[in-house]
């Protein structure tokens, strides 16, 4: 396949522009209890019924460290192929808001837990490495509810104190596309390695999203707007739409760009002011007086690396040495853990290259078709390998491993209990198979006569007439061979 | 038996244990003497009936194996405790009933006392004379005009008046030390670490100690080792070993080195003062100590570093009293006006002048020059201490720099106020264990203190060392009960 050329630019009436986005992904640390309390984290539960003293800034109370989380964000870091800083400071942000009960959150200021590192993004021009800034952890915040009166908020706290890992990127990102990707990758790395389950809609991932634009050639970065708090990857790309677009139109026509905060307006599909720089709130960070500094023992962090399960790219790696796939296959299938589990567990038994087309044309099909994960499949692993296994070993022929298919949607049944109980076992007998080839030619003497004298395009319906004879079972390879012999 | 409200919190717990008198007989006298107390005004909240119904149900059980079997006793109003009101002596927690208890008190408990009542402090714990309190000032036993010293003024007076046979107090600049040795009792400010914070309101998170406040050395042993421990829901909290104070407690401090800072005799300094520090030196001399002059040169920054990191703190740490969760909550037309009346109308003047130094110190353009350069200051006091304990055991310095004043004469002067706290604050800045003791008395007959600056975790030996001047001191409590 030839590489595609990157081609995001915005194309104005005077010159031609570049986005440089860059994004501040807030990832809620997949963990039973919260960053600094005991309290539950399960979603969906009623407003402030898993809320403990300390999240909600009861007098007196203390947070302490929840270690597992901790662990968590090291793993990440890990799997971003960063630098894990052994001692970090948690400091406080202060703010006032109703739903942030100690009227301040806990996160890391100037020295967070993980430092730089990367994530590779695979994109029709070629790979593309997208730097990591660093990583650290925070308390999340409570929700307000402001429709439910007209007169009164309403703040449930069952978010409140639930950790955050902020992961910002280097502005390396240029287009809506790789953010795109670049979201997908970050969330399969984290899904792979269990620190994130990257559920968008329960707001498990969003993201912060920082936007620039310069013209093509120039080395300067232009004055950004940060978008605030944008939670769906389809949002993140028509924020980046109409915000770089807003930009280059008032730089165009002579304006300058205003440092500040944005909403993006899901009905509109607009950015909106939010706040301008000088509005900016002076959070008056300072190391939290509560906590001690966190220092790792790097024979955790060598722990942590050890048992590190097989990330993305180095499965994908895997893939394409071991299993002979290619890059747009092996990519396909690393793409979700589920997936790649799926489909390690369909070729423990079968034919690689096989499961891999059953796979990703097949089932795909019935998923996109039902609108379901893979990890919902009607059809499970097991029963797709012993299918392709039928069709390895001849017992059954293409055509009808699809029809067999088609049943095991239903109940997930048994693909060996369909072929036997409808006796779809392919015929391969060549003495059979030339009875019923003889039988056919004799039928259609004026067919033979005509294929002989140069039609040769009737040799198709040959193989049609046997096929419908055998009902379908009959061996199409050794169907052909008989034929060709016979006609001569 | 009306006097067995004068006896130590040691001959009480003794006497109960020898059944000398029974828990409901030792409550009923410090109940009688509260009740009789109003113009002290030491407390915010009585427990007086449960106090009672405790010790009739503890003289029922008699269960005495607790250090503090069958006491009575009123805490600060700063410990958060289960089902009764905790004020923090101010307006904005006015109606705040905590479902919890403090670490420190829930281990007095566990050692056998009962609470008896909440008492006076200045508002969160910010003042040092007990004037800033919402439920008004406290009026030292000493005299009807003067103030029992800050911010554990109530726990002073009421333990001084013999309302509580002891009491605990926090500690964040010299909060249990100046009141104490104003009062003439015993104080000390435990190691940072040594008790637990969780369940205190917080004032200054990294400075912020509970400590005893007693009637002698002895009672100050026995109690520090109730309130002492670990605890894992403070992570500042430290795992170190518990001491028994009390039976380790000796006056035989023979050979040990008591440094005497130079820094320390500072400027205006009446001159009482300076002779009770060397009427220490000459007891402690007497004592077979080896008295050896040393140099903590950064002492003179320690105040100013203490009202830049102490505000930074509690600016953040009230900001949770927001009127959205608990406490007093004004009427406003959105969430920023209800914020402002709220905050306008449930601080004092003194919260809210901290609360002003503190975001001032920590907004962007100020931090460097204020809250990290305290902090480098915190440092260099510390690495003072540091060397000095390599040469001696223990630093003698006078506890304040004066008697407890009039009510009203610092009050509108806040700097002369915070001098106060000028030979106390180092221990808070460095984490270092600290008590003060009674050791004299000025020309007004007012109790002057001697502090004694430990090691860290050296609660022992500055408990001895003090014990060493009481038994030379012979401080008697000389005023007489104008109150009642």
């Amino acid at each position: 396949m030839k590489k595609k050329e990157f081609n995001y630019f915005i194309n104005g009436e005077k010159s031609k522009w570049e986005v440089i986005i860059g994004l501040e992904v807030h990832a809620q640390v997949l963990s039973k209890s919260k960053l600094f309390s005991s309290s539950s984290t399960k979603f969906g539960a009623d407003p402030n019924t898993q809320v403990s003293l300390v999240d909600s800034g009861f007098p007196g109370m203390l947070p302490v460290i929840n270690q597992f989380c901790v662990e968590q964000s090291v793993k990440t870091g890990l799997g971003l192929k960063a630098k894990i800083n052994l001692n970090s400071v948690f400091d406080r942000k202060n703010y006032f808001y109703a739903d942030l009960p100690q009227g301040y959150q806990i996160s890391q200021y100037k020295n967070p837990i993980v430092g730089e590192g990367e994530v590779v993004l695979d994109m029709p021009y070629g790979s593309k490495k997208i730097r990591i800034e660093r990583l650290h952890l925070e308390q999340d915040a409570g929700k307000s509810i402001h429709d439910m009166d007209p007169n009164n908020s309403y703040v449930d706290l069952n978010r409140s104190g639930v950790a955050l890992m902020e992961i910002v990127s280097k502005p390396d990102l240029r287009s809506p596309e790789e953010v795109n990707i670049y979201i997908k990758k970050l969330r399969s790395i984290m899904r792979y390695l269990g620190t994130c389950d990257g559920n968008m809609q329960e707001g498990s991932l969003r993201a912060d999203v920082n936007v620039s634009v310069r013209t093509v050639g120039e080395k300067e970065f232009g004055t950004r707007c940060e978008i605030k708090n944008v939670n769906s990857i389809k949002f993140m790309q028509m924020a980046i739409e109409y915000e770089s677009k807003r930009q280059v139109e008032l730089l165009e026509s002579g304006k300058k760009i205003n440092q500040e905060t944005r909403l993006f307006d899901t009905k509109k599909n607009i950015t909106r002011s939010m706040r301008s720089k000088e509005d900016a709130h002076d959070y008056r960070y300072f190391p939290d007086p509560d906590l001690l500094p966190l220092s790792l023992e790097q024979t955790l962090i060598d722990r942590l690396k050890k048992d590190l399960p097989e990330l993305p790219d180095q499965k994908k790696e895997r893939f394409i040495k071991e299993h002979n796939l290619s890059a747009y296959e092996a990519n396909i299938l690393v793409s979700e853990k589920e997936i790649s589990d799926y489909y390690e567990e369909v070729v423990k038994e079968c034919d690689k290259k096989l499961a891999t087309n059953w796979i990703t044309v097949e089932l795909f099909a019935v998923l996109n078709k039902k609108n379901l994960s893979i990890s919902k499949s009607p059809v499970s692993a097991k029963n797709l390998s012993k299918l392709i296994k039928m069709i390895t070993l001849g017992k059954i022929s293409g055509k009808i491993a699809k029809d067999v298919f088609e049943k095991m949607q239903i109940g997930n049944k048994d693909p060996e209990q369909i072929v036997q109980k409808e006796g779809l076992i392919q015929q391969s007998d060549p003495k059979k198979l030339e009875k019923m080839i003889s039988e056919v030619l004799l039928k259609n003497q004026d067919k033979v006569t005509q294929y002989k004298s140069g039609k040769v395009k009737l040799f198709g319906f040959f193989v049609g007439e046997v096929m419908k004879v055998s009902e379908g079972k009959a061996n199409p390879q050794l169907v052909n061979e008989i034929l060709k012999k016979k006609l001569k | 038996m009306s006097n067995i409200s004068e006896f130590t919190l040691s001959q009480i717990v003794s006497g109960i244990k020898k059944k000398e008198f029974k828990s409901e007989e030792v409550t009923e006298s410090f109940v009688t003497n509260s009740k009789k107390s109003k113009k002290l005004n030491t407390y915010i909240t009585e427990c007086f009936d449960q106090a009672i119904s405790s010790a009739k149900k503890f003289d029922q059980k008699g269960d005495y194996k607790g250090l503090l079997s069958g006491v009575p006793m009123a805490v600060k109003d700063l410990f958060c405790t289960k089902n009764v009101k905790t004020t923090a002596g101010s307006k904005i927690l006015n109606n705040f009933i905590p479902t919890y208890e403090s670490t420190v008190t829930n281990n007095l408990w566990s050692q056998g006392a009962f609470l008896l009542g909440k008492l006076n402090c200045d508002e969160f714990a910010m003042g040092s004379s007990n004037e800033t309190s919402f439920f008004g000032s406290v009026i030292n036993p000493y005299g009807e005009k003067l103030v029992p010293g800050g911010s554990s003024g109530g726990s002073a007076s009421a333990l001084a008046a013999n309302l509580t046979p002891a009491t605990i107090g926090t500690d964040t600049g010299g909060s249990i030390r100046q009141p104490a040795s104003f009062t003439g009792t015993v104080g000390l400010k435990p190691t940072y670490g040594r008790c637990s914070r969780w369940g205190i309101v917080a004032f200054a998170s990294s400075l912020d100690q509970a400590g005893p406040m007693t009637k002698n050395v002895e009672d100050c042993a026995l109690l520090l080792e109730a309130i002492s421990g670990y605890d894992p829901k403070d992570s500042t909290s430290i795992d170190a070993k518990v001491e028994n104070y009390s039976s380790h407690l000796t006056e035989k401090i023979k050979g040990l080195k008591i440094g005497i800072p130079k820094e320390y005799r500072v400027d205006n300094m009446p001159s009482e003062i300076d002779n009770l520090w060397k009427k220490g030196i000459e007891y402690l001399k007497d004592a077979g100590a080896i008295i050896k002059n040393i140099s903590l040169p950064h002492t003179t920054y320690a105040l100013p570093a203490y009202y830049i990191v102490a505000p930074a703190e509690a600016s953040s740490n009230l900001a949770r009293y927001d009127g959205v969760k608990y406490g007093h909550r004004a009427k406003g037309n959105n969430l920023i006006e209800m914020y402002e009346n709220t905050r306008s109308e449930g601080f004092g003047d003194e919260v809210k002048r901290r609360i002003l130094i503190g975001t001032y110190v920590l907004s962007s353009g100020y931090y460097d020059a204020y809250y990290l350069k305290a902090q480098k200051v915190r440092q260099l006091i510390k690495s003072d201490f540091d060397k000095a304990f390599k040469n001696v055991d223990a630093i003698l310095t006078p506890s304040t720099p004066n008697s407890a004043f009039k009510i009203g004469d610092k009050k509108d002067d806040p700097i002369s106020m915070y001098l106060n706290d000028i030979f106390t604050v180092p221990a808070n800045l460095s984490g270092l264990p600290a008590i003060s003791v009674p050791a004299g008395h000025d020309k007004n007959n007012l109790p002057l203190g001697l502090q004694f600056i430990g090691k860290a975790f050296g609660e022992q030996t500055i408990l001895n060392l003090s014990l060493a001047i009481e038994k030379r001191a012979n401080f008697n409590k000389n005023f007489k009960v104008w109150w009642n």
